[in-house]
């Protein structure tokens, strides 16, 4: 590790100060370049610790979610109405919701839901803003015009809106949701990447490329493709947790996620219906949605960290 | 100055049209035929089908449909509700719009008060606890769904202490509370994060340097120099914001029982009163482009390096 001086509460190393001589000496000392890109990008992203917490809370729901049956201690289905409203217990460590089901179980089970919209729904709107923005951005002109209106269109349409009118027009199933919800958030990442790719477009390696006869599709996947890359994980990661908020605002007012599913939106307008005689069953949820959306932002945070030095918070 | 309005008022027009298009398109795939609500259970032979199908235009071919339609918006005709049936779309977004021009004008007022002062603050004094604490709470607020934080406040200050009422618009000024509370929450949070990094920005830049080395009181440097600077990029921040607020308040009207165009919107959509969802989701965009359209002026007014670039 290079000499690490405390600047602003935070550590930084002296790359953060001189990239170039940084990567000169790195370079120099284990003569790998891709290894020591990534050993490096993982070290900026650990010296921000609320990251390391993230990534600790992100992997534990993804567990959560894959043994789902193994930890949940009951059926998130299983009606009983003896145990309608009941507070927390000792068998039922967060009491059970309006028609006397296992909160926790369901809150377990809701993580499969919220995984699933949150990393499928950014998937398909990074993909899209990806390659509109890299089309748009890349050759200009006409195909520019066209797709940018397209982008200011999508932009000017206020999201939940939009999102609420396709959700009652096609009464969604889960993958339904999934695929509503990334057609409808991609414009942003195509504005950004498009901006992104007109810079990159100038750079003397690109024109150099080109000078050299390097065909279009070529410059793109292997100049263009590599240094956005880092731009789009960023984005990616901090879209992560809008996605989910949308997904949950969505189910809450009964248009996403239909019932009985155990989706965490869903949970707390299950809860809202007994929000005078039983608050309990409306808090577990929201707390959930929350850590989870602060996980996958400090993710982001920290892996804006690793990829633009520059950038300070 | 002037080729640059030009272009981006006609950039406008052409966003709205397209907006037009695709919320007819959308409104007219919906399920569910408007008369078949009409009519409801009651029998009824094919003429009277027939005879409300022409009354309400729904037997001519969809894109005469659209031009019709599009010809009504323009002069300021929107159609009238099927749910309550003859009433006029206008007269419906005019009864409901004052209660959320009002709820949102004091949760952006309530928030830039709030939200600006502190993110300098926590700027300047970077790394202390009040810089901690700021920061701390503006992360979570982005992180916490507004609706829950609404179903909070609900339960302690409507349903145990009972000092304010759960929902409606009927209490007078106790009823704006909580609704602008969670929306100014919420509002906060994101303009804190901006504000203290163009202050942070502004307080790294050379001419903040100069001002200190000339030995120009510290309050100065702050008013006249770092504040002034980082004002420009919040005020932008600000104007691409407002235009989105109204959409937000659709969540929070309908936790709160509000009667304002959000709980209006979701209300005519789950009862299929497509009319006038189609007129807000218009007139919300319409904001958008207005308001966006606002600041980029504003903005090219100031800087002129925007206008040239374009």
């Amino acid at each position: 590790m290079t000499t690490t001086t405390r600047t602003g509460g935070r550590p930084v190393d002296a790359e953060t100060i001189d990239p170039v001589a940084a990567e000169r000496g790195i370079l120099a000392r284990q003569g790998g370049k891709a290894q020591s890109e990534w050993r490096r990008r993982w070290r900026r992203f650990r010296s921000y610790p609320p990251a390391i917490f993230a990534l600790g809370f992100v992997i534990a729901l993804v567990l959560l979610a894959i043994f789902a049956p193994l930890i949940a201690p009951y059926d998130p289905y299983d009606t009983s109405p003896r145990l309608r409203g009941d507070g927390p217990s000792r068998e039922y460590l967060l009491g059970n919701d309006g028609t006397g089901r296992d909160i926790l179980s369901r809150l377990i089970y809701g993580t499969r839901i919220a995984l699933a919209v949150g990393l499928g729904a950014t998937a398909i709107a990074v993909s899209i803003g990806v390659l509109v923005g890299a089309a748009s951005g890349y050759f200009g002109g006409k195909v520019d015009l066209l797709l940018s209106r397209i982008v200011d269109t999508l932009m000017a349409f206020p999201t939940i809106a939009l999102l609420l009118v396709l959700s009652a027009v096609l009464t969604p199933s889960i993958p339904l949701v999934i695929a509503i919800i990334g057609f409808t958030v991609w414009a942003s990442y195509a504005r950004v990447v498009r901006a992104e790719v007109l810079s990159l477009k100038e750079r003397d390696y690109v024109l150099a490329a080109r000078a050299s006869g390097a065909t279009s599709s070529r410059i793109i996947v292997r100049h263009i493709v590599p240094n956005v890359i880092g731009v789009v994980i960023v984005l990616a990661s901090l879209a992560i947790g809008g996605v989910i908020i949308y997904e949950s605002a969505l189910s809450f007012l009964g248009l996403g996620v239909r019932p009985p599913e155990p989706s965490w939106g869903r949970m707390l307008a299950d809860g809202r219906d007994f929000i005078r005689n039983y608050p309990h069953i409306m808090i577990a949820p929201g707390v959930f949605i929350t850590l989870t959306v602060l996980a996958f932002n400090l993710l982001g945070e920290g892996l804006r960290d690793a990829f633009d030095p520059r950038g300070r918070r | 100055m002037l080729r640059y309005v030009a272009v981006r008022v006609v950039q406008g027009a052409v966003v709205l049209a397209l907006i037009s298009l695709l919320t007819f398109g959308l409104i007219h795939a919906a399920p569910g035929s408007p008369i078949s609500l009409l009519v409801g259970e009651a029998r009824v032979t094919p003429e009277t089908i027939a005879n409300l199908e022409r009354r309400w235009g729904l037997d001519r071919p969809v894109w005469e449909q659209y031009l019709v339609w599009l010809g009504n918006v323009v002069t300021g005709d929107f159609g009238q509700s099927i749910t309550r049936t003859g009433t006029p779309v206008t007269e419906m977004i005019g009864e409901a719009l004052p209660y959320t021009l009002r709820l949102n004008a004091a949760a952006i007022t309530l928030s830039i008060a709030i939200a600006i002062p502190l993110g300098i603050m926590a700027a300047y004094r970077r790394n202390t606890m009040l810089d901690y604490i700021t920061t701390a709470t503006s992360t979570l607020g982005v992180a916490v769904p507004n609706y829950w934080i609404g179903l909070l406040l609900i339960i302690v200050f409507a349903s145990q202490l009972g000092w304010l009422p759960t929902y409606g618009a009927g209490a007078g000024w106790r009823s704006y509370v909580l609704p602008v509370t969670v929306l100014a929450f919420e509002e906060m949070a994101g303009l804190i994060r901006v504000t203290r990094g163009a202050t942070l920005e502004a307080l790294g830049s050379d001419h903040v340097q100069t001002a200190r080395a000339k030995g120009l009181r510290e309050r100065s440097v702050l008013t006249g120099h770092v504040v002034r600077n980082a004002l420009l990029p919040i005020v932008t921040v600000l104007g691409y914001r407002i235009a989105f607020i109204l959409s937000g308040t659709i969540v929070i009207e309908t936790v709160f029982a509000f009667p304002g165009i959000g709980r209006l919107f979701s209300d005519s959509l789950f009862n299929l009163d497509y009319q006038v969802v189609q007129a807000l989701v218009l007139l919300l965009a319409l904001i958008v482009v207005t308001g966006n359209l606002l600041t980029d002026l504003t903005y090219a007014l100031i800087d002129p390096r925007i206008r040239i670039a374009s």
